[in-house]
């Protein structure tokens, strides 16, 4: 009964979606303000429906509904709660049903976040939000509905995936899909400026605390990715450049650009057609990965081919959106002018080429992860695109954003001089030299050219953007109390200084972690010691362990620093009872300054057991600073000049 | 700021003083196993992966440094047998030209547009003329004068 309740309540949701896709946006064009209110009610009437369809599956889950087909594929009466109900979104269905979820909490915002935009603009804006919610409630029911029943039901479940048995999986997934989808606002924003023909001034302030919340998410979700594969797949890998992350790293690198271009369009009234369609590739790139992860194309085209409905669903949708948003860009945006002058040494230009940098490192991971299929599609031998063609042509392009990202915040608009931003940065640009060189061979006793890049770059970053702050605060600082005046920092000010030393930070663990990890793969026996890296191990052996849905054989390491016992780490190899497949589970001892990695490998026929020993320095850098980042955006949408501003839109 | 970047500079001699860092076989044997794919995983390196061909394929890596080849011989080597799929790093060709190339064209013609660009729209805002056409205007009010 429940999950039919469900399934009503996602066609009820469906013709809400539709009412709102088209019914505000017929009210703007007949300038019927009844039909243009109605966007609102409709928005949180869906979002209300979504909200019990999405209780309804997990409350399936929660009891055991195995007459649900997707809950027997996902779900197991032995599978914990908590993994219940995140293994909602742990399939192809759920995670639509989550998407959409997430897609009407966004608009719900939006109802009560915008009151004062004029009635014009938002209704457009939630015509736009309802007709991309409409795609995906109407694929779902077409395509993929999670509440079809199975008859006869099954007496058992087939089981979570053991791969998403883990914290990680708990938050991983609404914390990406909030970043993703969460670009759908800075898109529905975007083609209501384009459809009302103008954009005005106040079009990228309403727009920025949107993107700047996505994109908070976003990297949240990024980096929660990375630590999860870091834990859960047992090889000490943090990022593999595989598909699916690229999916997800696009639209970061996108929103990333469209955050600085939006500060331009903000402050100088410049770059606004860049702007506006930068708004609109964010949303198209979240869609294709949603495309490319969904359709099932990344596997095999093949497997696409034999199954496409999917596939040719969402292609289709996609076209429809980016190619709409795109045509109506292509007949609108000559109307927008965009005034401002500059001069080729200046704040605009900096930014400009941040942007630059950010496109052409997108264009290069959608190459990269698109060539192996097009190679397919066009029957010619396969090819692999992995790791080093990406480390390859996106290192060098990350290298001189990491150098202008400590320029951009000390020049000026408009006009700036070479001379004054090297006075400026003289501070930096010592620090940078001196510590770039000094600390790599001082603490690792060598260098290569990557961590002398790398640690120069990161204290470059770091070091410029404090500076800059540092001038802002001496200058505010003039005649008040320090106290006074660092509380009267402004707030996206120093959000700004979190993400730029969040960069930095990162650019320092991987620089360190790459070029420092040791690992050492080996059989020990039990009482078998082993030293390296400035650590001994010692191996006392392997020993049963019974989980609640599987079974463990457990190591046991102990680890010595300097003769004293730093750490005892317990690797698992887990058998997981329904899908018997065996799992890693690594063991980590974590400090600041390195991690101490152990995964448990296979026993071996002459006694002794494979075990995968692995030091990595400075490897929790990389997750500090994109909680860094993170921390930074969600600084920059507590700046006060949002909530003021917006109260007077309505005048 | 001279004094800087003398420091600057000594600073960088000193740190690339001290590159020289000797391969040995088990680092060779590492960086290879991230460069090769296990055939049978969804997408995973010899390094990463628990398959029991990628096992096989890593002892065969380790054979081939042992029997002295160099890097570029066993990578030739695995290629022959199992074509380009194996190699992460895809080897340049006629039909990977884009792959490798494409970023770096287009980044140097954004470049070239963008800065082209504000170049002359700075002209075009400090007196609305290039430099041509303030040479023409200074050359006709010269005539003008005359």
């Amino acid at each position: 009964m429940i999950p039919e309740l469900g399934h009503f309540a996602l066609v009820l949701a469906c013709v809400l979606a539709a009412l709102q896709a088209f019914l505000p946006g017929l009210g703007t064009q007949r300038g019927n303000p009844t039909w243009m209110r109605s966007a609102s009610s409709l928005a949180l009437g869906q979002g209300v429906l979504v909200l019990l369809a999405y209780l309804a599956l997990t409350w399936a889950f929660i009891e055991h509904d195995f007459s649900v087909r997707y809950v027997v594929n996902n779900s197991n009466t032995e599978l914990p709660l908590a993994y219940r109900i995140s293994g909602v979104w742990g399939g192809h269905e759920g995670s639509l049903l989550l998407w959409s979820l997430v897609l009407s909490a966004w608009t719900v915002a939006v109802v009560a976040l915008s009151r004062r935009l004029p009635m014009l603009f938002r209704a457009r804006v939630l015509a736009v939000l309802g007709f991309v919610s409409l795609g995906f409630l109407a694929f779902m029911l077409a395509t993929s509905n999670p509440f079809d029943r199975l008859i006869p039901p099954a007496m058992q479940g087939r089981d979570l995936n053991p791969l998403l048995q883990d914290p990680g999986l708990v938050i991983h997934p609404p914390m990406l899909y909030m970043g993703y989808v969460g670009f759908a606002v800075a898109f529905a924003f975007a083609i209501a400026a384009l459809w009302g023909g103008h954009l005005h001034a106040a079009w990228a302030r309403w727009t920025r605390p949107w993107v700047t919340a996505a994109w908070m998410f976003l990297t949240l979700g990024i980096g929660l990715g990375s630590w999860w594969a870091y834990h859960e797949l047992g090889w000490g890998g943090w990022w593999f450049w595989d598909p699916v992350e690229n999916a997800s790293f696009m639209p970061w690198l996108v929103g990333t650009a469209l955050i600085h271009s939006l500060a331009v369009t903000e402050k100088r009234n410049t770059f606004k057609r860049w702007t506006v369609l930068l708004a609109l590739l964010a949303f198209s790139l979240s869609l294709l990965g949603t495309f490319l992860v969904r359709s099932g194309v990344l596997v095999s085209v093949h497997a696409f081919a034999n199954d496409p409905a999917r596939g040719v669903y969402i292609l289709g949708f996609l076209a429809v959106v980016v190619g709409g948003g795109l045509t109506l860009y292509a007949t609108r945006a000559h109307h927008i002018e965009s005034p401002g002058h500059f001069e080729l040494l200046s704040r605009e230009t900096l930014l400009l080429f941040n942007n630059v940098f950010l496109l052409i490192a997108t264009f290069a991971i959608l190459l990269g992860t698109l060539y192996p299929l097009i190679v397919d599609v066009l029957g010619l031998p396969s090819m692999s695109v992995g790791p080093p063609y990406f480390n390859l042509v996106f290192l060098p392009l990350m290298l001189p954003l990491l150098f202008l990202a400590a320029i951009g915040p000390i020049s000026r608009w408009k006009k700036t001089r070479a001379r004054e931003l090297l006075r400026r940065l003289q501070v930096p640009l010592i620090l940078a030299l001196a510590l770039g060189t000094a600390v790599p061979w001082a603490v690792f006793g060598s260098t290569s050219a990557l961590v002398l890049a790398g640690t120069m770059l990161g204290v470059w970053c770091i070091s410029g953007t404090l500076t800059a702050l540092w001038r802002q605060f001496s200058r505010m600082r003039r005649g008040t109390s320090a106290g006074y005046s660092l509380r009267r920092l402004p707030r996206h000010m120093i959000g700004m200084t979190c993400a730029h030393a969040g960069l930095g930070v990162i650019a320092l663990g991987i620089a360190f972690t790459t070029a420092f990890s040791v690992e050492r793969e080996l059989v020990m026996n039990e009482g078998d010691r082993v030293a390296f890296a400035e650590h001994e191990f010692v191996f006392h052996g392997v020993r049963e362990v019974d989980g609640p849905n599987y079974q463990a054989q457990q190591g046991h390491l102990s680890v010595y620093r300097e003769g004293e016992l730093i750490a005892e780490l317990r690797p698992e190899k887990r058998t997981y009872l329904v899908q018997s497949s065996p799992m890693t589970e690594a063991a980590i001892h974590s400090t600041v300054w390195r991690d101490i990695y152990a995964a448990l490998g296979t026993g071996q026929p002459g006694g002794g057991w494979g075990v995968r020993l692995y030091v990595k320095p400075f490897i929790q850098w990389l997750w500090g600073g994109a909680l860094l980042m993170a921390f930074g955006g969600l600084l920059a949408l507590s700046d006060r000049r949002y909530r003021y501003r917006r109260g007077r839109v309505r005048a | 700021m001279k004094r800087v970047t003398a420091w600057g500079f000594c600073l960088l001699f000193m740190g690339s003083a001290c590159l020289a860092a000797d391969e040995t076989g088990d680092e060779r044997y590492q960086a290879l196993l991230y460069e090769l794919r296990c055939l049978v995983c969804q997408n995973q390196s010899l390094a990463d992966s628990d398959a029991e061909l990628a096992g096989d394929l890593r002892k065969r890596v380790r054979d081939l440094i042992d029997q002295g080849m160099t890097d570029k011989q066993i990578i030739e080597h695995l290629q022959a047998r199992y074509g380009d799929f194996i190699l992460y790093r895809p080897p340049f060709a006629w039909r990977t030209v884009a792959l490798w190339i494409g970023p770096f064209v287009l980044l140097a013609l954004t470049a070239w547009l963008l800065l082209r660009r504000i170049r002359r729209r700075h002209a075009r805002a400090s007196g609305g003329l290039s430099d041509a056409e303030r040479e023409r205007l200074a050359k006709a009010l010269k005539r003008g004068d005359d």
